[in-house]
């Protein structure tokens, strides 16, 4: 139905952010040269109304809120980094805000864009694992006809 | 009436320290963390963020331990919670045909493109004791990993039959409009189904379960089929107002549940497949498919069927579902009543001896005439 | 909707969401429960080019997604509409039909009337814009006497730089209750409530 839209470089590493642990990033964080940044938006934990569709196609409901914190810096030469992520970890979110900063001005290849790219492989490597479980428990079943 | 009493602080107070011994327990037993209900009662913390309507497994979990494993006690913490939080915005609508899945079903289809997925459930187990688990300490031993994963695409089941035009389509009305938000606006029937996914989303398994039973037993007029029931990881999007674009927020654990029904056709629908709808956060498979039955039937008004039975009628339905404002107002009737109660013995007292003196009176009037 | 690029421009909002947003939501309280009396309003946030500190500090604390903004078409499409957009995530709408909340400036000549706010409907009440009116200074102006809940008796007010219709259009809103406005008059540190509730008489 609803082609996986492809994500521009930000939404891609805005994603990884979003799904790694405080201790990823606060990792990743302690090894790299890291700007000073000044907090527009404090961190902050808030919900977001989650919506589906009816028959997964159709009319749109609201299935529930999800907890969801968010934080916005502004980073020493004045480019701005966002962070929103799903849970209430606040420390995170100002980490993963100032790395959205960062990752804007570094040129490819630098020490950020290459430590997201690991954290974003390694989140692949667990996904596929958990497919390849799914994929162990995979059945045919067959039907039996009677008579004959 | 209600008259409000004053007092007790003192015992209020203690019942507060006993609670908590109580909840501790034997404190010889190691206590249990938050951590390993999120790990290990994961069926458990999903039932209550689907009553607490609240994604967050953590907070789940604390409820749990909080309210010493009672589900809708648990709820009502994470409900009250909720209303502490700013809300952002509303998600992305979720497109669950790009679900991780880890288990996928179908009962209509033998074979379906991408395949049938039993994955992580209790349908295959013999429902005997494993008394290895009484014994901590025993790992599980890894579970098999095929060569290669799933399709990252799977089609939904019911989509299947409606390129062959047998499928009630599932189109979003003109303009795709908002959902209504029963947290935020006062419920008016009668309801479109917008507002009564969302009530069942949030409502009690329990209720729900019964009414989607009562249906299958013949208090709903549908035979249903589960035509799919898939379970994984769905990405949640969001559109921040001063970005402009949506961004992935992680991963949440949905199961689905599609319903199938035959219809036999009315004055202005044709004969074709109906469906009812459910979605669940987490596992929560005996939810979402108890929710897609009494969808199905709460369809009865669209389709021009009559709504003669409890699971066919939405106000009966939507004020009944809620557990946390049922167990209100049942458990309401716990706290003092006395001026009431005062109130209503009068009243007893005085029609009763009315009732005497009649009595008395007509015995004389009788015994003046038999003499 | 206009969504004016303000990457370089955007100054912090609170600091400290939760305490700073319910202090500043304890003075309006108080400013719409004792309506006339003039509540200083401290804070360390440094209100955008176009806003007053009270005006900023309450829209930051009730202002939210769901809460179209109107502000002056000067106001809106400068740093302050921008502010607001970001802080708030408050959609900033075109025409004061439109409006949750409004901020008009008294000195302005070409401001709308309180009269094209929505003021609610019976069943919904509440679906009422409020309205924050900029004022020059807490007195020196015409003198309006207020009554009402939250009032023992009289209270006067006198404050300067109001529109000339202002405590006209004021006075009709009081009579619409239940539905009607909720107004707040704010100058450069202070906001004073006069909800929908308060009676109003002067010469005017």
């Amino acid at each position: 139905m609803n082609p996986v839209n492809a994500k521009s470089p930000r939404q891609t590493w805005m994603a990884v952010l979003a799904r790694a642990s405080r201790d990823d990033l606060a990792a990743i964080h302690a090894a790299i040269a890291v700007p000073a940044h000044e907090v527009l938006k404090a961190p902050e934990v808030g919900s977001v109304m989650v919506e589906g569709r009816a028959g997964g196609t159709g009319q749109r409901f609201n299935l529930g809120e999800a907890a969801v914190t968010r934080c916005v810096v502004r980073i020493d030469g004045g480019v701005m980094g966002h962070a929103y992520a799903l849970g209430r970890d606040r420390a995170k979110a100002e980490i993963a805000a100032v790395f959205d900063a960062m990752l804007q001005v570094e040129p490819a290849g630098g020490p950020l864009h290459i430590a997201i790219a690991k954290l974003h492989s390694a989140q692949a490597a667990v996904r596929e694992r958990t497919s390849r479980k799914a994929a162990a428990t995979k059945v045919e079943f067959f039907t039996l006809v009677r008579g004959e | 009436m209600y008259v409000a009493v004053k007092g007790g602080e003192a015992a209020i107070l203690a019942t507060h320290d006993l609670l908590a011994e109580r909840r501790r327990g034997d404190p010889a037993i190691p206590e249990l963390s938050v951590a390993q209900i999120r790990e290990q009662m994961g069926l458990a913390v999903a039932r209550v963020m689907n009553e607490g309507s609240l994604f967050d497994p953590d907070l789940a979990s604390l409820a749990l331990k909080q309210a010493q494993g009672d589900a809708i006690e648990a709820a009502f913490l994470l409900r009250a919670f909720r209303t502490t939080l700013p809300r952002f915005g509303a998600s992305v609508p979720l497109d669950t045909a790009a679900m991780h899945i880890e288990r996928r079903i179908s009962a209509t289809y033998k074979d379906l493109p991408g395949g049938q997925i039993l994955g992580p459930t209790y349908d295959y187990t013999h429902r005997l004791f494993d008394f290895a688990l009484m014994a901590n300490g025993s790992r599980p031993k890894p579970a098999a990993e095929a060569a290669t994963r799933l399709d990252t695409h799977m089609p939904r089941v019911p989509d299947i039959l409606g390129t062959e035009g047998l499928m009630e389509p599932e189109v979003p009305p003109p303009g795709d409009p908002k959902p209504a938000d029963l947290t935020r606006e006062p419920v008016a029937f009668p309801v479109d189904r917008d507002l009564r996914l969302q009530s069942m989303a949030r409502g009690d398994e329990g209720f729900l379960l019964g009414l989607g039973y009562s249906v299958q037993r013949g208090f709903g007029g549908n035979h249903p089929f589960a035509g799919e029931i898939r379970m994984g990881a769905v990405a949640v999007e969001f559109v921040p107002e001063e970005l402009g674009f949506a961004v992935d927020l992680g991963d949440i654990t949905l199961t689905e549940c599609q319903m199938i029904n035959q219809f036999g056709g009315s004055k202005d629908i044709d004969p074709q497949f109906t469906r009812g709808y459910g979605l669940a956060f987490g596992h929560a498979e005996r939810k979402a498919m108890s929710m897609a039955l009494v969808d199905r039937a709460l369809k009865a008004r669209e389709l021009g069927e009559a709504a003669t039975y409890p699971a066919q009628q939405e106000e009966f339905v939507l004020y009944h579902s809620d557990n946390v404002e049922a167990a209100g107002f049942v458990e309401h009737l716990k706290l003092p009543h006395y001026v009431d109660f005062q109130g209503e013995l009068e009243l007893i007292r005085k029609i009763k001896a009315e009732r005497v003196a009649t009595a008395a009176a007509a015995a004389g009037t009788h015994k003046e005439a038999v003499e | 909707m206009v969504r004016p690029d303000s990457s370089n421009t955007i100054t912090p909002g609170f600091k400290d969401p939760v305490l700073q947003s319910q202090a500043a939501f304890r003075i309006v309280m108080a400013a719409l429960a004792e309506p006339g009396v003039w509540h200083a309003m401290p804070g360390d946030v440094v209100p955008p080019p176009g806003l007053s500190r009270p005006a900023a500090l309450a829209l930051l604390t009730l202002a939210d997604f769901e809460t179209p903004v109107w502000l002056p078409p000067a106001v809106r499409t400068g740093p302050a509409g921008a502010w607001l957009r970001f802080h708030c995530n408050c959609p900033l709408a075109e025409q004061p039909s439109a409006a949750a909340f409004a901020v008009i400036d008294g000195s302005d000549p070409a401001m709308p009337p309180l009269s094209a706010f929505p003021i609610g409907e019976d069943s919904f009440p509440d679906r009422a814009a409020t309205v924050l009116v900029t004022c020059k200074a807490r007195d020196g102006g015409a003198k309006a006497i207020l009554s009402g809940p939250g009032i023992k008796t009289v209270r006067t007010v006198a404050p300067a730089g109001l529109p000339p219709d202002f405590w006209r259009g004021a006075a009709t809103n009081a009579l619409a209750y239940p539905l009607g406005l909720d107004l707040f008059l704010v100058d450069a540190t202070h906001i004073m409530g006069l909800p929908r509730s308060t009676r109003i008489e002067g010469a005017f």
